[in-house]
Order: structure tokens, then sequence, then C-alpha cells
């Protein structure tokens, strides 16, 4: 009897079973997920590092020569000069945010200070609308209305960093946008309301107070912009020509690191020196955006202490 | 006067610069909606695509479309609320679940084109699943994970703590708590969050191109065995979506009217996005209305 009792008493209830199986299943969920994260790295580091362990070439040649030839071996070594996919990449990605970082702020401001009613009502969700506009889009767009005009202003192809850039621009604009709009609306309303009663005027509040209070906000707006810019794909290899030359001007065909990767991995044979080459710009692709990442959060941190 | 002139000025500048904004997306789409929408018609969307002639449909690319979709959902919705759960309700507030976060922010950010390399690695060379709907259902829920789970811990997050403490005090576990009060109250969260991720992956093209493949293989839709090759319903033929398409024919470039069917295919995925937008501002007002009785 005595056993019984005490048997029971020890048993786990019902309820402290259910939790324990439901805390192991949400356990497993995120552990699953880590173990894609690492796996993901993994992979890739271990055929991107093959050009440089397996092939022996020197990381050094890799970033900054310029002949990329994959599949030609030179002195027992595939020629990979990745610098025109870098400069290509570096150079699309920041004259697009050059371009769109002034307008979404001054869209932005106009949204959130000016008139928040047509920002509201209007703008808002035809912003929110673009967000969500599939990449493809934007680069069917580029291929046959900004590269023709391309054409039209400046001759040859048409194809080149301008169009990669003007492609980018419009794809992150509303990016840009939504974000500098979440930063500005985040700053608190007596700031405004204490730099109005001191006598100033409209524009100094913005300019002065609440520019300065979302600065954190809006730079994380302007590289994750960058990150997506720099990461974009399909849309880019539409329109930049696909050479992998050193880029001569802004309307001469290049290639990014992407849109080699796009053309090259459905071409290669898996282990072969051109293959891994392949890989080496996926590690290089998976380096920098892991590089935004943290200056994203290295801004975070720096906008919390204020 | 300086001050003021300078307010007049910004302030026109602004203007400006808010018109320009307007412009551009304006005009970006309704030149979407205008070349496209002409060509999309019945016979559009239900004839299956020609490569070497003109008048080919999509039929086939926006089923797998859709195919794909619904079964990397059915992948990562369990998965991402299960991690969702464990972040807001069972996470300890120390240094390695400041690491998890970190993972899955850097998850969220890596570019889609590594995440299809990767399926391609993984699920298509190692997994032997070869170019199929699988590996491409299975692509697309790495590439949305990170997001869904981000969208359903907020929406745990955002249900008040008085709701979690009077679970606790009728003496029900932490678990059943969170299944039967929490989960109920953030539900219209997380079906606006599952909604907007599904708009993002109907027209993810980056991380399919080299795990669900570039081509359409005719399909029999009058058969339904998931076994059988030309079957809509197989998860091992390779599939290429609508937004495939587009990015194909244009590389291809060896139909005749791909403009035709690249600006008809966009004005479908434009659309499709924002029906995917409205039905979830529509699910986040009405639902809540619905289960709060306000």
């Amino acid at each position: 009897m005595n056993d019984k009792i005490k048997a029971k008493l020890l048993k786990k209830s019902r309820a402290a079973r259910t939790e324990q199986r439901g805390k192991f299943l949400s356990t497993t969920c995120i552990v699953l997920i880590i173990a894609i994260v690492i796996a993901i790295f993994g992979f890739i580091a271990s055929h991107g590092l093959a050009t440089f362990i397996v092939n022996k070439v020197n990381p050094l040649t890799f970033l900054f020569t310029s002949n990329w030839n994959p599949t030609v071996m030179h002195h027992g070594k595939p020629e990979v000069g990745a610098l025109p996919m870098i400069i290509g990449s570096f150079g699309v990605t920041f004259l697009a945010v050059f371009l769109a970082t002034p307008l979404a702020i001054g869209a932005a401001i106009f949204m959130t200070e000016i008139s928040p009613k047509i920002g509201k009502k209007v703008l808002q969700p035809v912003i929110e609308l673009l967000v969500g506009i599939p990449s493809v889009v934007y680069g069917f767009i580029g291929l046959t209305l900004i590269v023709p005009f391309i054409r039209h202003l400046f001759g040859g192809t048409g194809f080149g960093i301008l169009a990669g850039t003007l492609v980018l621009f419009v794809m992150i604009l509303p990016t840009e946008t939504a974000m500098t709009v979440d930063a500005l609306r985040a700053v608190p309303r007596h700031y405004r309301e204490a730099s109005l009663a001191l006598g100033a005027t409209r524009w100094q509040t913005i300019y002065k107070v609440v520019l300065r209070a979302a600065t954190p906000g809006i730079l994380t707006g302007v590289v994750l912009g960058m990150a997506r810019a720099f990461g974009e794909a399909l849309a880019v290899q539409m329109v930049i020509g696909n050479a992998a030359l050193l880029p001569e001007n802004l309307v001469s065909p290049a290639s990014t690191l992407t849109s080699v990767l796009t053309m090259g991995i459905g071409n290669t044979v898996l282990g072969s020196a051109a293959n891994n080459a392949l890989w080496s710009l996926a590690l290089l692709l998976l380096l920098i955006s892991l590089l935004f990442n943290l200056v994203i959060r290295w801004i975070g941190r720096k906008g919390e202490i204020k | 006067m300086n001050a003021k002139k300078w307010d007049k000025i910004s302030t026109l500048t602004l203007y400006t610069i808010a018109g320009i904004i307007v412009m551009i997306l304006a005009t970006l789409l309704i030149y979407i909606l205008v070349q496209g929408l002409p060509h999309v018609s019945w016979h559009f969307l239900t004839t299956p695509a020609k490569a070497f002639q003109s008048g080919g449909g999509i039929s086939i690319q926006l089923f797998n479309s859709f195919y794909l979709l619904i079964l990397s959902m059915l992948i990562s919705v369990p998965l991402a609320l299960g991690a969702g759960i464990w972040l807001s309700e069972y996470a300890p507030n120390n240094w390695l679940t400041s690491v998890i976060r970190t993972a899955i922010e850097i998850l969220s950010s890596l570019p889609s084109i590594v995440v299809g390399l990767f399926g391609f690695l993984v699920f298509v060379v190692q997994c032997h699943l070869g170019f199929s709907i699988l590996s491409g259902a299975l692509a697309l829920t790495i590439f949305n994970l990170p997001l869904l789970t981000r969208n359903i811990e907020d929406a745990l997050r955002s249900v008040d703590a008085a709701q979690r403490e009077a679970g606790l005090a009728l003496g029900l576990s932490r678990w059943e708590t969170v299944v039967h009060v929490v989960i109920p109250a953030a539900l219209p969260g997380i079906l606006t969050g599952i909604i907007l991720c599904a708009g993002r992956v109907f027209g993810e093209a980056a991380a399919l191109i080299f795990t669900a493949g570039q081509s359409a293989p005719p399909l029999d839709f009058t058969n339904w065995n998931p076994f059988k090759i030309t079957s809509p319903l197989n998860p091992m033929r390779p599939a290429e979506t609508l937004a495939v398409h587009i990015w194909k024919i244009n590389a291809e470039g060896i139909m005749p009217d791909a403009e035709a069917v690249s600006a008809g295919s966009s004005a479908v995925l434009v659309l499709a996005v924002l029906i995917f937008n409205i039905i979830a501002r529509w699910v986040g007002n009405h639902i809540y209305r619905k289960m709060t009785a306000k």
C-alpha cells in the first residue's frame, strides 16, 4: 500500500510530462535552425577553401588580380582573379545606396513630419507592396525599360554597372524608406515639442533634433539596403552584361559575385577547379554579408547607449 | 528671418523628393500592370509554356509556385512555431540565447543565392534528391525560417504577461499555457506573419534555380497519384516556378514572345503579392475583432 502511494507521488504528473515533451519539441526546433546555420557555413567554407588548399591558389591572387578564367590552367593553377566581380558588386551596391539614401530619407521625413496623413494612407501601403515585389520583376523591368534607355542615351549595349545600379536603386528604395520611416516614428514626440517650444522652425527641428535622434535607425536601414543590394542575384544578372572583366566605364558589360555564381554553378562539375573557384566566390559573398550583419549590430549597440 | 526662409526651402525640397519617389514608384507599378495585364487571360493562365513558339501560357509554372509554397510552408511553419515558442517562452536570459538570436539574424541576412547553393550542395547532390520540388521546398524553408521565426516570436511576445500568469495561476503547465492561452491570443499576429512570408516565398527565384530546377516537364492534371512522374503532386519532379520562369526565358532568349510572357507573368506575381498583402491586413483586423469581440 505504502509503495503504491510512494510510486504515485514520485511519478511525474501528466501535466509535467506534457510540459517536458513540449519544451523538448520547441528546443529541438531551435537546435535544428542553429544546426542549419552551422551547416551552411561549414559546407560553403569547405568547398570555398578548396581553391586555396587543393588548387593551391594564393588568396591574395584571388582577391587582387583581375584574370578570371577558372577553366584555364596556368602553371597548374586555375586563373581565378576575382577583382572584377568584387569591384562590380561593391560598385553597384554603393552607387545604388548613394542614390537611394537621400531620396529615402527625404520621403520618410515627408511621410512622418510633413504630411503624416498622406504618408499613412497613400505612401505606406504602396511602399509595403513594393517591398514585397519579387526581384526578378525588377530585373525584367530593368531589361525592358532601363537597358534600352541607357543604350539610347550612351550607345553600346546598355548592359553594365549603370543598369545594375538603377535596378538595385529602385529595388532598395522602398526597403530603405520603410526602415527610415520606422526610425523617425520611434523618436519620442516630446523631442519635437521641446524643440518647437524653444522657437525652432519645423526644418530646424527635423534637421537638428529628429534626424540626430534617429541616426542609428537610419544607418541600420542604409546598411540593410546595402546588404540586400549586395546579395541580389537574378535582377542584377539580367542587366549587368555578365563579362568577367574589369569594368572600363559605367556602361560596359561587367559582372558581380552573384551574377557569376548564377551563370556558372550549373555549367561546372562539382569538385573541379572551376567549380571550386565559384564556391570561393560564394564564400566571399557569405563573409561580406556576415560583415554587413556585424556592422548593423554595432550601429544598434551604439544607438542603445544614447 | 533666415531660419524661416530655410524652413520654406526645405519644405519645398521635401515635397519635391516625395513627388519624385511617388512618381518613380507609381510609374513602376503602372508599367508592370499596363505591360502585363493585357497578356493575362484565362488562356494564358491555363496553357502550358511553349519553348520555341509564341502563344504559350504559364499553367504549370503557376501550379508549381503554389505547390512549392504550400509544401515549404508545411515544413517551415511548425519549425518556426516551435523555435518562436522557445525564444519567447523558454529562452533563458544568457549568452547562449544571444548567440542563438545572432545566428538566426545571420541566417535571415544571407543572400538567397547562397541559400540556393547550400540547398544544391546538400539536398540535390548529397541527399540525391535531384532537382525536385522537395529540394526546392527545403531550400525555401531555410530561406523562410528566420523571418517567420521572428514574426511568430514577436506575435507571441506581444501577448500580455497577465494572460500567462492567469494560465499558470490556474495550475496549467507552461506548455499548456502556451498552447491554450498564448497561441490563441497571438493567432492574428502569427497568421499575418505567415501570409507576409508566403508572399516573399512566392516570388523567390534565386534560392530555387539550383534546387527546384529550371525545367517544367509536362503534367497530367487528371493523374493525382503522387508516385507517378507526370502527376502534379509528385514531389520528386523538377519544377520551374513563375519567378524562375521570368528569369529563365529572359536569360535564354529563345522564346519568340518572351517579353510578352514575362510581362504577363510579372503582372501575375505583383497581383499575387498584392493579394497576399490584402489578406494579411484583413486577417490582422478581422480575426482580431472576431476573437476579442471588440
